[in-house]
């Protein structure tokens, strides 16, 4: 070797170049790596971007609050402290201000037994604000999901059949899709909010769904009726343009029946696209269900809601301003980083911007 | 205008006729499905007072004749009936009377936003990548994702219980600036990225590198070439934009005691007064469906590129 490169201009032969490859010469050049998947490969570029995985981290934080906190909370969110059954109603449960105790829970801490603390006080009906807000959280929460799931439900239907059947089916759903699209949700939320209200109350009663409220039910039948266009909208567009692509073209030429191509070609493509518009879906149920309760249109009471709450805290804004700041800020919160994790997903699992 | 042009400005007409007719009849129907009537709730009517109520309210009749009454008194004569709290006003008097004033707030919010926005965007986007850019896009985020409500409350507590610069009441002297500013919030932020966005991708157009290269001054690039092309997606946001407005409005006045449309609508769904519920409904959407069409059409004339659905 060494000779022969100082010798640049013989025409000598190095026999030893040509001597087959060793298995580990071999493994030097080709670096084998484990095989990924594009799920991997969406996970690997979701954690590294440290946006959304920070407010991945913060909605399971807030998530697994919203579940566990009330479980081991020794207050419970509908119980006015002051109003022992049997005992005179004792006002100074009333109004506490953070880490405030009342009269007879002062008495107790002078005995010397320990009182949980008030956290966040107590309001003007004497129930533990935190726990009122962590339960507000997890309605707002359940909410936000159950409402997705039922706009992912009727949308992922209806687009699928508009996309696969076609023809006149098609054009009408896409109609009424693109009247429903132009409505002004919010208004019509208000309204179909406000009567649905007045009409289920009286025709849920003794049911189990009594036990959810009619306004809840009111909120996803809203959800229901008004949200799933854009949904329906977006799996027709994928089953669309799915259905022109080369490789179900070359399913079909193997032979491969309707059931298969969409089970193994069509959904697992149409998957992160409905992933991530269902991702950013629930954000904006929050939003609006906040929005409903704050114009007393949300959850009945004494359930909180984020909304009721802050709706309930203007009434004693000057003196208890506190009150308004910390749902707004939970709801922030919540929208803000499923927000941002819903634009991380996108930007991690959208195959097209991948290329 | 070519003829594609022409057929999709009235494709979109009749779409927003359509969708105008829905509203008014969904509105309609959803209203009269309420149990028990307008009149229940009310204290303890003889059963010819509540027959007479109806035959003046032209109740008694079949609800499909109601139907065809109700629409052709709006588009014939622009009248929804009178309003059941507000006796001896009609729904076109009180919502005539709020409009003022939300109008008002709504287009001052509304030209704030865009020239904030637009302003605040721009330079964003030629200073990228700097401590400026980051702030502005920082605090758009926050603003795009806070609800309108929580806006005004926060604005209410900081400027009126801690600081007492502004006054509460919304029609005190000075009351509606912080309406203004909560409802410009959020539309100045989304304006903000907006054209942040779009200036970026102007900005590494082909056409701005030759005029650099011919020598054409910077400020002249920037306002001549830059900002007029990234202005165009601004447009489609100017309906979603009043959409905005109109529903923040609605509690956005209600936090702040504006005298305007959104909180008479706000008041007329906690006190049951129907024919106010559905003239305001009815007219903020139709509103917002007019300004959506405006801004789609205005649109596709000034960009002819673009094909809409």
């Amino acid at each position: 070797m060494e000779e022969s490169s100082k010798k640049k201009l013989t025409m000598h032969i190095d026999v030893d170049d040509l001597i087959p490859a060793t298995d580990e010469e071999k493994a030097y050049i080709v670096k084998m790596r484990p095989s990924t998947t594009f799920f991997k490969d969406g996970v690997k570029r979701l954690i590294k971007n440290k946006v959304a995985f920070v407010s991945f981290i913060v909605i399971v934080l807030i998530t697994l609050a919203a579940i566990f906190l009330p479980m081991v909370w020794p207050y419970s969110y509908d119980s006015m402290l002051g109003n022992v059954p049997g005992q005179p109603m004792d006002s100074s449960f009333n109004n506490l201000k953070p880490f405030q105790y009342s009269n007879s829970e002062k008495a107790l801490i002078d005995a010397g037994e320990s009182v949980f603390p008030h956290v966040f006080g107590t309001d003007s009906a004497g129930r533990d604000y935190f726990i009122r807000i962590v339960y507000g959280t997890r309605i707002s929460l359940a909410v936000g999901f159950f409402a997705s799931l039922i706009v992912l439900v009727i949308g992922l239907t209806v687009g699928a059949i508009s996309g696969y059947c076609g023809g006149k089916v098609d054009l009408f759903i896409m109609r009424v899709v693109d009247i429903i699209y132009s409505l002004p949700d919010m208004l019509m939320v208000i309204l179909l909010a406000s009567v649905l209200k007045l009409v289920l109350g009286t025709a849920i009663e003794g049911t189990i769904l009594e036990a959810i409220g009619s306004n809840i039910i009111s909120l996803f039948i809203v959800f229901g009726i008004l949200y799933w266009v854009s949904m329906a909208r977006l799996i027709r567009g994928q089953m669309l343009s799915l259905r022109e692509q080369e490789y179900v073209l070359a399913a079909k030429a193997a032979g491969a029946k309707g059931g298969w191509i969409i089970s193994r070609h069509l959904l697992p493509n149409c998957m992160s696209v409905i992933f991530i518009s269902v991702a950013l879906q629930i954000p904006s149920a929050i939003f609006t269900e906040s929005y409903l309760s704050f114009i007393g249109l949300g959850v009945n009471a004494p359930m909180p809601s984020l909304g009721s709450l802050a709706s309930d805290a203007l009434n004693g804004i000057s003196s208890y301003p506190y009150r308004m700041v910390i749902p707004a800020i939970v709801i922030s919160l919540i929208v803000l980083s499923l927000n941002l994790f819903g634009d991380g997903l996108r930007d991690a699992f959208d195959p097209k911007l991948n290329t | 205008m070519n003829s594609k042009t022409v057929a999709y400005i009235i494709k979109r007409i009749i779409l927003a006729v359509v969708t105008v007719w829905v509203v008014i009849t969904v509105t309609f129907f959803v209203m009269h499905a309420v149990p028990g009537g307008p009149f229940l709730g009310e204290k303890a009517i003889s059963e010819a007072a509540q027959k007479a109520l109806e035959a003046k309210y032209g109740l008694d009749k079949p609800l499909f004749i109601q139907y065809v009454t109700y629409l052709k008194d709006i588009v014939t004569r622009f009248d929804f009936g009178p309003s059941l709290k507000q006796r001896g006003r009609t729904v076109t008097d009180v919502i005539f009377d709020g409009m003022k004033t939300s109008a008002f707030i709504g287009l001052i919010a509304a030209v704030i936003a865009l020239i904030s926005g637009i302003i605040l965007g721009a330079v964003a986007a030629l200073r990228r990548n700097t401590l400026m850019d980051r702030i502005v896009m920082v605090l758009t985020t926050a603003f795009v994702s806070m609800p309108s409500f929580i806006m005004g409350s926060l604005l209410l507590i900081l400027f009126t219980v801690k600081f007492h610069i502004f006054p509460a009441n919304g029609a005190a002297s000075g009351g509606l600036i912080l309406p203004i500013i909560t409802l410009s919030l959020s539309p100045m932020a989304y304006i903000t990225r907006l054209t942040r966005s779009s200036m970026l991708d102007v900005l590494g157009q082909d056409y701005i590198r030759t005029a650099k290269a011919k020598g054409v001054p910077y400020l002249k690039i920037i306002f001549g070439h830059a900002l007029k092309n990234s202005l165009l997606p601004v447009i489609t946001y100017f309906g979603p934009m009043l959409a905005y407005i109109v529903t923040g409005s609605l509690v956005v006045e209600q936090i702040f005691a504006v005298p305007g449309i959104g909180r008479a609508f706000i008041t007329s769904i906690t006190g049951r007064d129907y024919p106010m519920i559905m003239g305001t409904t009815i007219i903020l959407a139709t509103l917002i469906v007019i300004m959506n069409l405006v801004s789609d059409i205005m649109y596709k004339i000034v960009d002819p590129r673009i094909t809409l659905e």
